[in-house]
């Protein structure tokens, strides 16, 4: 049986069964509205797994789940070397959201990662402490600055209303998932440089370690013949 | 492959040669306040290290290596000459090359005080010679003669911090370089600001309210300073051209010495570290080191999470680039370390160490 893992709420979940949909596979949830059970038509030997779109990216690595839904940016954080443990079958067109640095807008100097670099040295020899930024996404922010050669900053985690930190002073940027901007520019930040740290959307990926029997390589081959056929 | 317990046994061997030359045996705690490590490697030292959580005494890291335990003990102990050995296990993290083992031994020597060339020459021989059974090439370099070209140019103080400060991180270093040896004027995208701010106008007024630790006046004190570096003259193409020649020497350590000599002319700070390297290598030769086999290379030592500022070394496998990994044994010299981990003391150190493991699969693959 090959098991697909897709997000078991809200917005991410009808989009994607809209996605499968549009290329004649059926998804849908079985029982109560509670139960996390689900069905597929239209490909053979496909069993719906429901999950959080946060434990997909892990259920792949680990193989428990041979095709998964979720962002690019989760499979990023969460996965060391993603490359070799998952491949991406197909962009998937929503879910769109970019990984972006913002500083405060007053900082009429900064507006690049070199800015951000000479303003970190000042501000470490001024305070003491390196210039904190606020994130939830530790691994693609610090592989990032650390590529570009930022130094003299500290990653502070937080896991949500990441905006609100610089206000608190609980941070002096932050690194957060952004689609639009407004909550940036509503908490006086900016963003800085030209691209984002990443551009994430919904990707259908497959496990490069699940068990790939012939029959769940039968059932993918079903599924990617439906996938090119759109 | 040899098993652990020979790797064990071949770790403390080698601690107990460089005790019996008179060295002090050291121990270090495996788990270590994070904080410490944070402070003088940054964010990046939480790729290397296994950082984990005690409910009281707050984040810690399994040690990475030895020589910050060691630089601690030192400065704190007040003592001003001292050599020390150690051998066991340290913990690195390898997300990137799941190939490398994230724990491994090593074993070490570090002198602080005494004459630096001599302390280069005792550390590099000593290792040497637990190797010279072994079909190994040792290449050398020294991040001194960088350091020495930076403070040598024809440029403000500003600007050599800058560069000194991405001594480490190659491509920021040749971007700032690049950036300073252009003409100067306040053009570009952010020429129109900064002479606003250099006439006086008040160009926070209308910036956004001010949030945050950092201030108004940290914001505006950088932006005074981007508007007097702009107008600074760009240090001179053929300074920049040197800086690029000794990144890229490479040759018989004995015949470098007398191009440094030559550069002194354009920079001339550059004869004082030529100066240093004719001591060490004059050192080494005493202590019957064969200057003819050893290799030097302008750029080596020069990678991240590193902090050797002086004398560097490496040895490596016949056949085997110094970007390779693993090195059968490194080390080099870090005074700048001990000033800041020293609460304002600082002392010269040297140090190195060997990887046993390394050396016993050298030594078995020899029979």
């Amino acid at each position: 049986m090959l098991k697909l893992g897709v997000p078991s709420k809200g917005r991410l979940m009808e989009q994607t069964f809209d996605w499968f949909a549009d290329r004649g596979i059926h998804l849908a949830r079985t029982g109560s509205d509670r139960e996390y059970a689900g069905s597929v038509t239209g490909v053979d030997g496909v069993e719906l797994v429901l999950l959080s779109a946060g434990e997909i990216p892990r259920e792949l690595a680990a193989g428990r789940i041979h095709l998964g839904v979720t962002g690019s940016d989760l499979v990023r954080e969460k996965l060391a070397r993603w490359q070799d443990r998952v491949e991406s079958l197909s962009l998937m067109g929503f879910g769109h959201a970019d990984l972006i640095l913002a500083v405060p807008k007053f900082w009429l100097d900064v507006e690049t990662l070199s800015d951000l670099d000479a303003a970190a040295a000042a501000f470490r020899a001024e305070h003491g402490h390196r210039l904190r930024i606020a994130t939830k996404y530790h691994r693609m922010v610090r592989d990032y600055l650390r590529q570009h050669g930022v130094a003299d900053y500290q990653l502070v985690d937080s896991q949500g209303a990441t905006e609100g930190t610089v206000k608190n002073g609980t941070a002096e940027a932050i690194a957060d998932i952004t689609s639009t901007g407004e909550t940036l520019r509503a908490n006086h930040l900016k963003i800085l440089g030209e691209a984002p740290i990443h551009a994430s959307q919904a990707n259908l990926f497959r496990s490069l370690s699940a068990a790939w029997g012939t029959a769940e390589q039968a059932s993918l081959g079903q599924i990617t013949d439906r996938l090119a056929a759109a | 492959m040899p098993d652990r317990a020979a790797i064990r046994d071949e770790a403390h061997r080698i601690r107990r040669v460089f005790e019996a030359q008179g060295a002090e045996p050291f121990e270090a705690e495996i788990l270590q306040p994070a904080d410490t490590l944070l402070d003088l490697y940054g964010e990046d030292i939480r790729a290397r290290a296994y950082v984990t959580a005690d409910p009281l005494r707050g984040e810690q890291m399994l040690r990475p290596d030895f020589t910050v335990s060691v630089v601690q003990a030192h400065m704190e102990s007040g003592r001003t000459e001292a050599r020390y050995a150690y051998s066991g296990l340290i913990f690195r993290q390898q997300d990137e090359h799941p190939e490398r083992p994230t724990e491994y031994f090593q074993t070490g020597l570090e002198i602080f005080g005494g004459d630096p060339a001599e302390a280069d020459a005792e550390v590099f021989a000593t290792i040497a010679a637990e190797l010279s059974d072994l079909p190994v090439r040792a290449v050398t370099g020294d991040i001194g003669v960088l350091i020495a070209a930076v403070e040598g140019l024809e440029t403000t103080a500003i600007r050599k911090a800058a560069l000194r400060r991405h001594l480490w991180r190659p491509e920021r270093f040749k971007a700032l370089l690049a950036r300073y040896a252009a003409p100067a004027g306040l053009d570009g995208l952010r020429g129109g600001l900064l002479a606003r701010v250099k006439a006086g106008a008040d160009v926070l007024a209308e910036a956004g309210p001010e949030i945050g630790l950092r201030s108004g006046g940290e914001v505006l004190a950088r932006l005074e300073r981007l508007a007097a570096d702009a107008e600074e003259p760009p240090i001179p193409a053929e300074q920049v051209a040197l800086v690029d020649r000794i990144l890229r020497l490479r040759g018989a350590a004995w015949a470098m010495a007398a191009p440094l000599r030559e550069m002194s002319g354009v920079i001339p700070s550059l004869s004082a570290a030529a100066a240093r390297m004719e001591a060490r290598l004059a050192a080494l030769e005493s202590r019957g080191i064969d200057l003819d086999a050893l290799e030097f290379e302008g750029s080596f030592g020069r990678t991240s999470l590193e902090y050797y500022d002086g004398f560097v070394f490496g040895f490596l496998v016949d056949g085997q680039r110094p970007d390779n990994w693993p090195p059968l044994a490194s080390g080099g010299r870090y005074d700048a370390m001990t000033r800041v981990l020293g609460n304002g003391r600082a002392a010269p150190a040297v140090g190195g160490v060997i990887r046993p493991e390394q050396v016993l699969k050298l030594r078995e693959a020899q029979c």
